[in-house]
């Protein structure tokens, strides 16, 4: 990039007439500054936005739909609404954030009677959802233990990269997904885990992998753990859907609570925006597990020392909703329903989607599909695949494959199937 | 040492046995009980980490959000919260504008979705941030060359602007207020982007100090981010005039500095939305690109909705597109999109012509009731303060906020004799003031003055 004072001889040759010092309104400071690149995730839905074909299907973002492909608000959250529109205090909250949310999203992870609760050996606070749950603990990894690394599973969401390296966090990788079985690489998992050197970072997801869909086993999880301990690693849970993936919360959080008995001092990212559906309220929380409660507190007090500049606080509206519906023993059962509901239904899509393949005649095997569990399968399709889907057939994925089922329904499933089987019928 | 650990039912057993001298001198592990379990030289098949974080001290608590919580604490009567810039009414309680609650209302008859919001927010909003503050017939609206991007209010917009200083301008200093909204050096630190103080505050005329504020812009290097209060300066609440402003525009176009303005109080400053952004007005009507951070914070009570917008004034529609989407790849790793409440409130206030014009209205009322305070304010002191000192600089001073000229050692009297409770740099809000508590500061500001040094 050309220097400053260059810049400025430059305009100066150019605006020889202008008034000494003003600016060319030709030029711009801004010269140096070339279009970002779509967001590989984002920019589908913006491209799907854009399509006019009326046949036209978005299985891109993780977002959820019902049966007819529309987007949800639950019943427990429109009636925490309609209770939330008679508070009448908008003030700030509080840096850390609510903390009647926080206790009730700590129990969500930890179990109900979590010891580490009663002890308050949790720093805790508000996040951006699970967005800026990562990237609190990034910056936080960062200025506290500047010489970490940050190993990610391959795959993993593409945020995870941009997150810690906005961070200015170095980052590795570790083996996961295994492509000839469309499910998990556990013999590279752990040879990764093994090799890594001790007390390393790891970024693990607690359940329905993004954007794989492939979770280890329980059996899996606790020789996961175990490694973790005999290396002394750090484990950071992003649980993005907890509720979503077997559609029971308690059993979602297995992994975590697998690594909570054998002691691990995990941290975690919880977000709101799927299993409430609160997506653009942005309600999440990031957690920090300590040795003790004045540890907990110092931790707490420098997570609330890197939001300030970068929010001061959070946004009131979505944790009020969330205060609500879990404190409320009714609203929470209806939100248990009703996130079992969405759960079954993704595994009902699941079931067709297989089925209406290995109706078409497919001589590919498509048990991937109902193996892997949450929002995402990982289709195992090319790019090159994924584009004529996108070309021909006017659907809309990401390149990687991943098909959010979340927004396969009764309605499109056939023509889904069809088209799969279309593009992958000569592989 | 082991007792106190004991009593605080913590620490690991494994971190015991790996560290003995964290049982203090002269105690041995099999003297150890925690929880009722016996610790002896046996590792525990269930054992416990210790933590990675054991060097993280405790965070100071913040200056300006600490107060509050400081207030809160106390218990006594006379009690009277002036730190953080959060409006009160007469009665001192919070207030949730009239428009707000006729936007929620209307929010929640529609039902709308909770999808994710793109990137950049919510369409609507953004272009209604832009038209409230450059005007609606506004040139640079009009030819496209005006970026921007939906943030988390003030505090949000100004990261994002600091991120993209950082990565496109990665030699370039900022340039702020002496003294300035404290955060504002917190930004800029977690951004990585140096700065440097122009003098602003006098404090032997408690005005401003405008030609050390000329010389220390014309000293800096050529091309620095020249951070400007659009209205009502905070904390001191002294503004430019209207030549000043030009001739502030004249120095930053001969060093080639770009205006970075800060506008979290438009409306709150004269009661005039329009009013309140003249000076950025101003450097956009003479061509110059600059960037604005924007608040719904106090104008609209959204404070904790967190609602902005960092707008970045471009001289053609290509910059500001790539302008546009460079904020958008600093902000999807900070929080991916921003929340919708706050937005969609803003756009229906700000885009129904009735609920903008009710809106104007309550503004007014509001900036109005701190005139008044000021007034009174001002009488009392002149009226109470035998010593002939001059007070008037509270009536020149505009916005919630006062610089009263007190010392960290006056404001310090203020809150332990007086229990008044205020930011140490003499800054006190007005609008957590209410008539019929403004003798009692008069007294306060009046003992602490003379009294204390």
């Amino acid at each position: 990039m050309a220097s400053r004072a260059g810049i400025v001889r430059w305009i100066f040759s150019r605006n020889r007439s202008a008034v000494a010092g003003a600016r060319g309104m030709s030029t711009s400071w801004w010269r140096g500054v070339e279009p970002a690149a779509k967001d590989p995730i984002l920019g589908v839905t913006e491209a799907f936005l854009a399509d006019p074909s009326p046949s036209k299907v978005n299985v891109g973002v993780g977002a959820y739909r019902d049966d007819d492909g529309k987007p949800v608000v639950l019943e427990c959250v429109r009636e925490a609404e309609r209770r939330v529109a008679g508070n009448l205090n908008m003030e700030y909250l509080p840096m850390g954030g609510s903390i009647r949310m926080i206790e009730e999203t700590l129990k969500l992870a930890y179990g109900e009677n979590s010891e580490l609760i009663k002890d308050k050996r949790i720093a805790a606070v508000q996040a951006l959802s699970g967005t800026g749950a990562c990237r609190l603990f990034a910056d936080f990894q960062k200025r506290f233990l500047p010489d970490s690394q940050i190993y990610i599973p391959v795959p993993t969401w593409a945020n995870h990269h941009n997150i810690w390296r906005d961070a200015h966090v170095p980052q590795r990788t570790f083996h996961y997904y295994h492509p000839e079985s469309r499910g998990l690489d556990f013999a590279g998992l752990m040879d990764d885990v093994k090799n890594a050197p001790n007390g390393s970072f790891f970024l693990l997801h607690a359940c329905a992998h993004n954007p794989t869909g492939v979770d280890p086993s329980e059996e899996q999880w606790r020789e996961i753990s175990y490694q973790f301990k005999v290396k002394d690693h750090f484990a950071f849970f992003d649980m993005a859907y907890q509720g979503f993936a077997s559609g029971d919360p308690e059993r979602d959080a297995k992994a975590i609570r697998i690594f909570l008995e054998d002691g691990h001092l995990i941290g975690c990212a919880q977000s709101y925006a799927k299993n409430m559906g609160l997506y653009g309220q942005r309600v999440g929380c990031l957690s920090v597990l300590c040795e003790d409660e004045m540890q907990a507190v110092a931790v707490k007090s420098q997570l609330q020392q890197i939001a300030r500049p970068m929010y001061s606080n959070p946004p009131v509206h979505g944790a009020l909703i969330v205060s609500i519906i879990l404190s409320d023993p009714d609203l929470k059962n209806l939100w248990l329903k009703e996130v079992k509901g969405m759960a079954d239904r993704i595994i009902g899509m699941r079931t067709a989607l297989r089925e209406n393949l290995e109706t078409l005649g497919s001589s590919l095997s498509w048990e991937h599909i109902t193996n892997q569990i949450g929002m995402f399968c990982y289709s195992g399709m090319t790019p090159e695949q994924v584009d004529r889907l996108r070309n021909e057939f006017h659907i809309y994925m990401t390149r990687n494959g991943r098909i959010s089922m979340a927004g396969v329904t009764t309605g499109n499933v056939g023509y889904l199937a069809n088209a799969i089987h279309e593009v992958t019928k000569s592989s | 040492m082991a007792s106190a650990m004991l009593s605080l039912g913590l620490s690991s057993p494994v971190a015991l046995l790996d560290n003995p001298k964290r049982l203090g001198v002269g105690k041995s592990v099999g003297d150890l009980f925690v929880k009722g379990k016996m610790y002896g030289r046996v590792r525990m098949a269930i054992a416990v980490n210790v933590s990675r974080f054991e060097g993280v001290t405790m965070a100071p608590p913040d200056p300006i959000l600490g107060v509050s919580e400081a207030f809160k604490a106390d218990t006594n009567d006379l009690k009277l919260n002036l730190g953080v810039g959060a409006y009160r009414t007469e009665d001192l309680q919070p207030y949730v504008l009239n428009v707000v609650k006729k936007a929620e209302k209307l929010m929640l008859e529609k039902g709308e979705n909770k999808e994710y919001l793109p990137i950049e927010g919510l369409a609507a909003f953004n272009k209604v941030t832009t038209e409230l503050l450059l005007g609606a017939d506004n040139v640079a609206i009009q030819e496209g060359r005006v970026a921007t991007v939906q943030g988390l209010s003030g505090t949000g917009s100004l990261r994002l602007a600091a991120a993209f200083i950082q990565r496109y301008f990665p030699e370039a200093k900022a340039l702020i207020s002496s003294p300035t909204w404290g955060n504002h050096k917190n930004i800029f630190n977690d951004a990585r982007v140096p700065w440097s103080e122009y003098r602003y505050y006098d404090p032997r005329t408690v005005g401003l100090d405008f030609d050390g504020m000329i010389a220390d812009i014309k000293a800096a290097p050529d091309g620095s981010f020249v951070l400007l209060h659009g209205c009502a300066h905070n904390p001191t609440g002294i503004d430019p005039t209207p030549e000043q402003w030009e001739n502030i525009a004249d120095v930053i176009q001969e060093k080639n500095h770009i205006p970075f303005f800060d506008v979290a109080y438009q409306g709150f400053a004269s009661g005039s939305l329009d009013e309140d952004a003249s000076s950025v007005r101003m450097f956009v009507a003479r061509g110059m690109e600059l960037l604005v951070a924007q608040s719904y914070s106090k104008n609209l009570g959204l404070y904790a909705e967190r609602i902005g917008a960092i707008n970045v004034v471009c001289s053609s529609p290509d910059a500001a597109s790539r302008v546009k989407s460079q904020l958008k790849r600093l902000a999807r790793p900070m929080y991916s999109n921003p929340p919708i409440h706050g937005a969609r409130i803003v756009a229906n206030v700000v885009g129904d012509p009735t609920l903008f014009n009710e809106w104007k209205e309550e503004m007014e009322l509001m900036a109005g009731r701190i005139k008044n305070v000021r007034q009174k304010l001002f009488d009392n002191l002149s009226e109470k303060d035998k010593s002939g000192k001059d007070w008037s600089f509270i009536l020149k001073q505009i916005g919630m906020f006062s610089f009263t000229g007190l010392n960290k050692a006056q404001s310090d009297n203020m809150t332990n004799k007086w229990h008044i409770y205020m930011t140490k740099d003499g800054r006190i809000s007005l609008a957590g003031l209410s008539l019929s508590k403004c003798e009692y500061l008069a007294d306060a500001i009046i003992d602490s003055f003379h009294n204390v040094s």
